[in-house]
């Protein structure tokens, strides 16, 4: 008899659970992407930042609070790439499953070599970033390990779906090697090429194809483009024969027009999250697809 | 495995004699039946084969989990005992060997990196410079606390900000604030300190210690986030020259809606002048009398709960559109004060706040906020047949209203406008006090900001009032920022 009514408890139970998807919470469609991708039709998905503002400036509006206070799982980047914003969320949200620390507080940071790590914090040297290079997501071999901390964390907060969890990440995985393959082969002709981007957002992703993006239209991170800064990148880039700059879609086009003209360079709109420029949309592959298809062209046009 | 293999084969044969005997009946496409056969066939038996070793690498990985996950029960049991069996025997402090293996004098020292330190700390500076027509900007003009105080040079905030995880229940903060006084001598304020539950069940949230009132939008914010050099001139008369803070609790709670609602309540101790208008004896005059609007005041001490100053807000917000967002809020004070032994005050507010972003906003700009909020206040104030001109028990009643524009017009730089104006009914000691009559300023604003952690403000204050006439002010800030920077609230 006990054990009757612990067995209709338990399937009640597991029904319950079995209806109520995960509520995911990804703080950039980059990283909303792969949860996609890991969660399918298990989990529910909100994406608080818009694709196409800087992930650095987000408002902290109280509509988030409400959208974290109803989550059972939030995805954030990390390394202080949403710290101007997300604690003060955190901390209004009243939801101890998902404060800093709670196993439905993903990190993605978390077990990533992180780049350009300061070996001494001095702000005379710009907005650095005390833990490291937090624009990492666009490298697809850290998509890899992050789709990887994605799949480990939602297994742990729905264990009842943590085979479709770890199928997914091997479908995507599988996918992302197939196509990672491609864009190699499709950047390979232009290894060690050098570009120029606005902001150092940039150097997983160049790590990753073999590009060299060390010329930067800002003199330090968070600090505008001064002219004599531009004067001596223009100087650089003949000397390097860099003819390609990238900008994200949220920084100014137009210094990075002028500096094209003087340099005789083409200026590549760029993003770092699906959605961020037209054709974009379809998710984290569809990205990567489209950003090197437009570095090859522009990589193309002058040898 | 092999069973498999067997019986694909099998399949395979029968397929082919099948085949064969088609062979016999057309003799045309004989061949090429045969070979879209053969092949549909292969692929099933591809398929089959696939599916079987799906399966197998499955159950395979399942078992070796459960074993997995066997063992490591065993081995945490193992390991248990163990633990169990050491923590038994007297304990041996041993010295940290950790710090002196991972640090040289050599190596630099990094404070508060993030993530490595038990709270975040930050330092905050903000200066003026500046004059005004009025030789003593502070006896009229500028009434808040972190006004500029006089003409030339004022340092009015220097401010340390500390904040952290207590434990896993509480989050804690605390500001101190330093401030030079008009003889540049160094004052020291507990701004806030206090500490906020985290873990708390349906949807509430506790603080308590000294904190700003949940009041409007501007009383709770810091210095460091206002559009303008000075306070606003009704949260002055309001809430006097610190805003209304004191040392109390909080409690708040997310109402269960669609869109964001929150509704607060605070408790407060209600003594002294940072809750301004209630049980705050004010200041002595030239015979040592302490006064409040004229009135020589008497301090009631807390006879019970009523004697308490209750705050009460409801707060809801709204995604216009995308690039739109809309908060509202209405708030109320009540307590006692000091005036007489039965008088009590009362403070009703509303306020608004809209702000625009540009979808591709780059550093947070371009925007266009939009902040208004309107206070009123019913002031019983106590007769005082003592006072040179003796005063009667009246009711001060006093409202104001200040609106202010901004636009981020590109990355670092800020336009903006503020009007404000407040007027009260007519009281008895009106003409000599600084925080009543008509009164109306309009304040130009231009803010620069070098880095996130800089910024360097003008502003210009046309100030008309009944006491004092036409006045300009001109005041150019200089803010910097040591340290962690916190994040904003919206």
């Amino acid at each position: 008899m006990k054990n009757k009514i612990l067995s209709i408890l338990a399937s009640l139970f597991f029904a319950a659970s079995a209806q109520a998807k995960l509520n995911v919470v990804a703080t950039t469609s980059d990283l909303a992407a792969i949860a996609k991708e890991i969660g399918g039709d298990k989990i529910t998905l909100t994406t608080l930042a818009k694709p196409t503002e800087d992930p650095h400036f987000v408002d902290a509006k109280p509509s988030f609070i409400l959208k974290l206070n109803h989550a059972d799982v939030v995805i954030e980047g990390g390394a202080e790439l949403e710290i101007g914003w997300l604690p003060a969320l955190l901390d209004q949200s009243r939801n101890e499953k998902i404060v800093a620390g709670a196993p439905g507080h993903i990190s993605c940071a978390k077990g990533l070599p992180l780049l350009d790590v300061p070996a001494t914090l001095d702000r005379s040297r710009g907005d650095i970033h005390a833990a490291g290079n937090p624009h990492f997501a666009i490298s697809p071999v850290n998509g890899r390990i992050i789709a990887q901390t994605i799949t480990d964390g939602l297994a742990q907060n729905d264990p009842a779906n943590a085979e479709t969890y770890r199928a997914n990440l091997k479908t995507f995985t599988t996918a992302l090697a197939a196509k990672m393959a491609e864009w190699q082969q499709a950047l390979a002709p232009f290894k060690g090429r050098s570009l120029v981007a606005y902001h150092d957002s940039w150097p997983y992703f160049a790590r990753d194809f073999g590009l060299k993006i060390e010329l930067f239209l800002e003199p330090k991170p968070g600090i505008p483009p001064t002219p004599s800064h531009l004067a001596e990148v223009i100087l650089k880039m003949k000397e390097e024969n860099a003819h390609v700059i990238i900008v994200d879609v949220y920084l100014n086009r137009r210094t990075a027009d002028t500096v094209a003209r003087e340099a005789g360079a083409t200026v590549v709109p760029v993003t770092q999250f699906p959605g961020g420029l037209k054709g974009t949309e379809g998710g984290y592959l569809e990205l990567e697809d489209y950003l090197v298809k437009a570095l090859a062209a522009a990589l193309a046009e002058k040898k | 495995m092999k069973i498999f293999q067997k019986v694909g084969l099998a399949v395979l044969v029968l397929a082919l004699t099948a085949g064969a005997t088609s062979v016999r009946a057309q003799e045309t496409n004989q061949v090429e039946q045969l070979q879209k056969q053969l092949s549909q066939m292969q692929e099933n038996f591809e398929r089959v084969q696939r599916e079987q070793a799906a399966q197998i690498s499955a159950l395979t990985q399942k078992l070796g989990e459960m074993a997995r996950q066997q063992s490591a029960e065993a081995e945490k049991k193992k390991l248990e005992t163990q633990l169990a069996a050491e923590l038994a025997t007297t304990m041996t402090n041993e010295p940290p060997s950790a710090l002196a293996k991972t640090w040289t004098p050599a190596a630099p020292i990094t404070v508060a990196r993030a993530g490595s330190a038990y709270m975040n700390m930050s330092f905050d500076t903000m200066m003026v410079a500046g004059g005004s027509t009025a030789s003593d900007p502070s006896a009229q003009l500028q009434l808040g606390d972190h006004d500029p105080q006089k003409n030339g040079f004022s340092l009015r905030n220097a401010e340390i900000a500390l904040d952290g995880a207590v434990d896993p229940y509480f989050k804690g903060f605390a500001n101190i604030v330093l401030k030079l006084d008009k003889n540049n001598g160094t004052e020291i304020e507990l701004e806030e300190a206090y500490a906020q539950s985290t873990s708390l069940p349906a949807n509430l949230q506790v603080k308590a210690g000294q904190f700003f009132a949940a009041f409007g939008r501007q009383n709770a914010q810091h210095p460091h986030t206002w559009s303008f050099v000075d306070a606003p001139i009704i949260l002055n008369r309001a809430f006097g020259p610190d805003g209304l803070r004191n040392v109390g609790a909080q409690g708040s709670w997310l109402l269960p809606l669609p869109f964001y609602t929150e509704f607060f309540l605070g408790v407060f101790d209600g003594q002294g002048s940072t809750t301004f208008g209630f049980r705050n004896v004010g200041d002595a005059d030239a015979l040592g009398v302490n006064r409040f609007h004229g009135r020589a005041t008497i301090d009631r001490g807390l006879r019970g709960p009523q004697d308490l100053v209750f705050t009460p807000r409801l707060a809801s917000s709204f995604e216009l559109t995308d690039q739109q967002t809309l908060v509202a809020g209405v708030s109320a004070a009540f307590g006692p004060n000091d005036t007489g032994a039965n008088t009590g005050t009362q403070i009703y507010g509303a306020d608004l706040y809209w702000k625009w972003k540009a979808a591709n906003a780059g550093e947070g700009f371009p925007f266009v906020s939009w902040q208004t909020e309107a206070l009123y206040e019913v002031y019983e104030a106590g007769a005082d047949a003592t006072a040179a001109t003796p005063l009667p028990a009246e009711t001060l009643r006093d409202w104001g209203v200040y609106s202010q524009v901004l636009w981020g017009f590109k990355p670092r730089w800020v336009v903006g406008l503020r009007g404000e104006y407040a007027n009260g009914n007519h009281g008895a000691f009106d003409a000599s006090d600084e925080f009543r009559g008509e009164r109306t300023r309009l304040s130009p604003v231009l803010t620069f900001y070098p880095s996130e952690f800089s910024k360097i403000r003008l502003q210009y204050n046309y100030d008309q009032g009944e006491h004092f006439g036409s006045q300009h002010s001109i005041w150019l800030q200089l803010e910097f920022l040591l340290g962690a920077h916190g994040a904003h609230k919206f």
